[in-house]
């Protein structure tokens, strides 16, 4: 990998948005194309953050500078990207469910499935299962991803997949969730396609998961 | 202004010149698997234990929440408040966001409890506190409602007054409602803290009601979190947060050193007390 990647990957992980911004621009400038300072600079530096934070040597705030730093370089190369330079690794529409207002956990899910090349929609949070249908329709994702931060907040995650389910919507998609209180085991028993317990290991999932979809779409 | 709770023999008193009250917060599956494991097969007797473990930490008051997925509310939550009140004299939190299991718990409760919580939504509002008045227990009011949580103090303030008037409407004294500022983690806003801690001081100049606060979520998403909640709960309490839902035998002691420091502890006779207590450990 070039010596600048390197270094956008290292600032990324840093935080730094300035030097992130300038040294993307040097990096076109030196001749790299966007796809290659975007796979081997911002997402490479972004990786770098997640598996970081999944195993407790970053913190919340850290992530949130990295990613501000991300979206720095990413302002430079967004008009320079074409679909074909970088296809889409699939889009996922993501939403705290209905009843709660955590949105930290779903907010890093969303900056690490961006980092990981998806295309993201994001719904805020007490989404009820209409808002999540009507994007659906709308947006034709890969997947939808449900996030609960309580115990009591949960069941709206049953309630969305079984509305999935009376739209006709099911198969359209594949369903993940994660939260504090949410577990494999209640992953299961509602139905839905994956649980990730961090948001490093969402964006494995989300691959996984979108990787069955291509699949069986042939 | 003074809130009165009762439990089975023990009454509490909650006011701005007295010591901090703690409401033991550990009766609740969130963020404790094991509990929420207990919980939906039907246990419910380890709430015994962990009442009497949280009062001998210092707990004022417990918290009784028994939400888990998969949990019939309806069912286990006049349980375990019966169970809890079998085993301590002190008074309970009611802890639900379902109305019908609130009713059937404030039924079998016995004493003057408080009802966690009401927020300012309209549908919420109306469905909580007429139990509240109807049983003549006090409540908790959330500074938010269906726009959430509002990131400007004066409106949490706002929501906070629209709770006490309805309150008061239907024959609820003022003192029987505290508001919780709500505390959101410093760890994704910088400001959070902040905006908490001025709407604290808002509503204690404006309403002049007792104030509750969940204090541990500021420190969501850093390191040594204790730290951070043990700060963050002396300045809350400086502002006017006189009952706090807390991990008692995590904060008690700082807690106690607070109200030293604001003059609530004559003679620091309850510090004192505290320190010889585990010394002789």
């Amino acid at each position: 990998m070039s010596d600048i990647l390197k270094q956008i990957a290292e600032k990324l992980y840093d935080g730094e948005d300035d030097a992130v911004a300038e040294l993307t621009q040097r990096a076109l400038d030196e001749g790299l194309t966007p796809a290659e300072v975007l796979n081997g600079g911002l997402l490479a530096g972004m990786d770098r953050v997640g598996v970081d934070f999944r195993d407790g040597e970053l913190f919340v705030p850290e992530v949130l500078i990295a990613a501000r730093a991300m979206h720095a370089g990413m302002a430079i190369l967004r008009p320079l990207l074409t679909e074909s330079d970088v296809p889409s690794a699939g889009k996922v529409v993501i939403g705290t469910v209905e009843g709660d207002l955590h949105d930290i956990g779903k907010n890093l899910v969303g900056m690490m499935l961006e980092g990981g090349g998806f295309e993201i929609v994001d719904l805020g949070t007490d989404v009820p299962p209409d808002r999540f249908i009507e994007a659906i329709k709308m947006e034709h994702p890969n997947l939808i991803g449900m996030s609960a931060l309580l115990t009591t907040t949960m069941p709206s995650m049953k309630r969305t997949i079984d509305a999935l389910m009376e739209a006709g919507l099911r198969d359209t998609v594949r369903v993940m969730v994660g939260g504090a209180p949410v577990t494999q085991t209640f992953a299961d028993e509602i139905g839905a396609d994956g649980y990730a317990p961090d948001a490093a290991s969402a964006v494995e999932l989300a691959r996984s998961l979108a990787g069955q979809i291509n699949k069986s779409d042939g | 202004m003074e809130t009165i709770l009762k439990g089975t023999k023990e009454v509490v008193r909650i006011a701005p010149d007295r010591p901090t009250v703690l409401i033991g917060e550990r009766i609740n599956p969130t963020g404790r698997k094991r509990l929420a494991a207990e919980f939906v097969a039907g246990n419910v007797e380890i709430v015994k234990d962990e009442a009497l473990a949280q009062v001998a930490a210092g707990a004022d008051v417990i918290d009784v929440n028994v939400g888990a997925a998969g949990v019939d509310q309806m069912a286990l939550l006049p349980r375990a408040v019966e169970m809890v009140q079998e085993v301590v004299e002190v008074p309970l939190s009611i802890d639900t966001p379902d109305p019908a299991a609130l009713a059937a718990a404030l039924k079998v409760y016995q004493g003057k409890p408080l009802v966690n919580s009401v927020n300012g939504e309209e549908k919420n509002l109306s469905r909580v506190l007429p139990l509240v008045a109807e049983h003549g227990a006090a409540v908790i009011g959330l500074c938010m409602d269906d726009e959430g949580i509002p990131d400007d103090p004066h409106r949490r303030l706002e929501i906070a007054l629209k709770i006490v008037e309805r309150a008061e409407a239907l024959g609820i004294p003022r003192e029987d409602v505290l508001i919780d500022c709500l505390a959101l983690t410093v760890g994704a806003d910088s400001k959070a803290a902040l905006v908490t801690l001025e709407a604290i001081r808002l509503v204690r100049a404006e309403l002049g009601v007792n104030m509750t606060l969940g204090a541990s979520n500021v420190s969501f998403g850093l390191p040594d979190r204790e730290v951070l909640n043990r700060a963050f709960l002396a300045m809350a309490i400086w502002e006017g947060v006189n009952a706090p839902i807390v991990n008692a035998a995590r904060v008690r002691q700082t807690v106690l050193a607070v109200d030293v420091l604001l003059g609530r502890d004559e003679f620091a006779t309850r510090y004192i007390k505290h320190y010889r207590k585990r010394q002789n450990k």
